[in-house]
């Protein structure tokens, strides 16, 4: 990739050069242009989406951890691109969330006394880890409300922001039913989960794939590629979340409990 | 990063109940976005009730007509700032008009707001007025007579068939206009309405409502305005145009209590998934605002007090001040509808599992100093706007007010 752009400075530094400017009036400047676009990536041969395995995910936080430092999100306890959410269901139906600094410091033990509800005589269920993401929705009420189209879906399925173009009108934030998006204090613009695009379109996988120890999150395309992905959705029962929202996330959950939301 | 708002957001963390998202700490739409459904309703509410004059002929009102047209404009110019300041980026905010998202619903604002204030008010207003700018320029001193000529655009025909022209001119903007009004309002409530991911928000009924709160806003802001400006005049108030206005306000009020009750029934009835959360939130974060002050202070004392008052034998003197205090309570209480609205739809979670605070603060571009500002403003810009183009036809000694004459 760096190599592409080298080439590309090359072209327009021949442009302020006349003898060559007229040598490339000659060629054709589109012609050259356009060619070096063979090893380039073509976000049109590509559609991109994420399996979560709930029952793999042990809530260590290394996904957020991961998130905040490859994009630079800001650390205070408000901003996250992904978080993990921990859910807690006692005999008694009672159903406990919580997510301490996005579940990035990984979480208190519920089996001591010292844990509010255990200490008050409850009596655990069953618990889970479930992380969360932006959903990169197909059908994304944030880019339906953006009313300068700041946020878009991309050709290859992901939606993303235009920092540069985004009025911070928070529109978005209000219109996303997943918490998925902040409203960056430094930029004042509306920032969340990009499926790490710099990353994923140099054929890498999103930082928080990268270092989850349990391979509880898949990444990959959707469509006839033999991929991880591909394989997860053709053997799992799946779920997405608020599906009564007709969203089509495209973040795709395995063993989801129905306590989620 | 703003250390400030960094220890606001650690305070409403402190505040949180419950399970919240944890992006959802910060509420993003502050007061300057309850003010600017407040300020929008009042502007389609003033509106409706000057084409009650002109359209449906209801004559008592006409004391009330012009100044109903001015206090729309001096609200409709304020009512994009609180937009404006609220923007992450003020500076972009033209690219609305320039690259307009067609999908949403935001994105129509510059455009209805547009239409509103050129096609509709300032037309509507310089036809009203255009005689009458033509004749004050003969007495005018120079600056005025500047300010007049340039409203005037230069125009100076006042023969009978001009003046005729303007009327009918007027008519026709008042009949585009009535529509308009409801798009204005009824838009703001769709921005809200159809907000999907809110169930606090998400209500085919939203438009309506708001459509509604703002003809109560409007009757009862311009009844406000007119019984001080002519107090301050030390002019008769026109009995029967209070008892008018009274009565429109009283069956605005009632029909306004009956959408906010039908949207309540229903979603206690159909008690879908988000209802234990919203119960939470309405006999918890939101007693005082909605249950006391919106539904009690600002809806049911008034129609109360305007019924006990309107259809009743007490002298006018009595009549008169009840009206005044009904129509302030019935501010307050809009303004709380807006409140309620907006901050109420932004205080749970959408995983419907937890609650959060706001905090007001004092300063700042999202503060109360702001909003108070942009809450007043409106005021000095009608004032200015008396002063330009009185509205009253001063000659006019307005006869002792008949005050059978309605009832």
């Amino acid at each position: 990739m760096p190599k592409t752009y080298e080439r590309r400075e090359f072209l327009a530094g021949l442009l302020n050069f006349p003898p060559a400017t007229m040598l490339l009036g000659l060629v054709g400047p589109v012609k050259l242009l356009a060619a070096d676009g063979g090893d380039e990536y073509d976000p049109t041969e590509h559609y991109y989406a994420m399996g979560i395995r709930v029952e793999e995910c042990i809530g260590c936080g290394k996904c957020v951890q991961a998130c905040k430092l490859e994009n630079d999100v800001p650390d205070e306890p408000f901003y996250f691109r992904t978080w993990v959410e921990r859910y807690i269901v006692y005999t008694d139906g009672d159903v406990q969330v919580d997510s301490p600094n996005g579940g990035m410091d990984g979480f208190p033990p519920v089996a001591d006394e010292t844990f509010p509800p255990v200490a008050a005589g409850k009596e655990i269920l069953r618990t889970f880890f479930v992380p969360k993401l932006c959903n990169h929705c197909d059908n994304p009420p944030c880019v339906q409300v953006c009313p300068v189209g700041a946020t878009f879906k991309s050709q290859d399925g992901v939606v993303l922001v235009d920092e540069d173009y985004c009025i911070g009108c928070r529109y978005c934030i209000q219109a996303c039913p997943y918490g998925a998006r902040f409203l960056d204090p430094r930029t004042h613009t509306a920032n969340k989960c990009t499926f790490c695009y710099h990353r994923i379109t140099k054929g890498l996988l999103p930082a928080c794939v990268e270092v989850c120890p349990t391979q509880a999150r898949v990444f990959g395309e959707i469509g006839d590629r033999s991929t991880p992905l591909n394989r997860m959705l053709r053997m799992s029962h799946l779920e997405v979340l608020k599906p009564h929202m007709n969203t089509d996330p495209k973040v795709y959950y395995t063993a989801l409990d129905g306590e989620v939301r | 990063m703003d250390p400030e708002h960094l220890a606001q957001l650690e305070a409403a963390l402190a505040q949180v109940s419950g399970f919240i998202y944890p992006n959802e700490v910060e509420l993003h739409w502050s007061i300057l976005i309850v003010i600017y459904p407040y300020l929008t309703g009042l502007v389609a509410g003033a509106f409706i009730l000057a084409s009650l004059e002109k359209v449906f002929n209801v004559k008592a009102l006409q004391p009330t007509y012009r100044l109903a047209l001015l206090t729309a404009l001096a609200f409709l110019i304020v009512a994009p700032m609180p937009l404006q300041a609220h923007l992450g980026h003020p500076e972009r905010a033209f690219e609305i008009f320039l690259t307009p998202n067609s999908a949403s619903a935001m994105a129509m604002f510059g455009f209805v707001y547009a239409w509103y204030l050129m096609v509709v008010l300032l037309m509507e207003i310089w036809f009203d007025y255009r005689a009458d700018l033509v004749r004050w320029r003969k007495n005018d001193k120079p600056v005025m007579k500047l300010v007049h000529w340039l409203i005037s655009l230069g125009s100076r025909d006042v023969s009978p068939a001009a003046v005729a022209f303007d009327k009918k001119a007027v008519q026709f903007i008042t009949i585009v206009g009535i529509p308009s009004a409801f798009l204005l309002h009824g838009y703001v409530g769709f921005i809200f309405g159809s907000v999907k991911a809110n169930p606090w928000w998400s209500s085919v009924l939203m438009p309506i409502v708001f459509l509604f709160s703002a003809i109560v806003s409007g009757i009862s802001m311009v009844l406000l305005i007119y019984y001080v400006t002519t107090l301050l005049r030390r002019k008769e108030l026109d009995m029967s145009c209070l008892n008018a206005l009274a009565s429109f306000l009283f069956y605005a009020l009632i029909i306004d209590l009956s959408l906010e009750a039908l949207d309540f029934i229903h979603r206690l009835y159909e008690s879908e998934e988000s209802i234990e959360i919203l119960e939470q939130l309405i006999f918890g974060k939101l007693f005082l605002s909605l249950t006391i002050v919106q539904i009690l202070l600002g809806t049911i004392v008034p129609i109360v007090f305007l019924a006990a008052a309107r259809f009743s034998e007490l002298p006018n003197e009595m009549k008169r001040m009840i009206y005044f205090i009904a129509a302030v309570l019935v501010q307050v209480g809009i303004f709380s509808t807006r409140w309620n609205v907006v901050i109420g739809g932004q205080l749970f979670s959408k995983s419907l599992r937890g609650l959060t605070a706001y905090k007001l603060e004092f300063g700042g571009q999202e503060g109360l100093l702001v909003a108070i500002g942009l809450l007043v403003l409106p005021f000095l810009i009608l004032a200015l706007l008396l002063k330009i183009l009185p509205p009253w036809k001063d000659a006019e000694t307005s006869p002792e007010p008949s005050e059978a004459q309605l009832t």
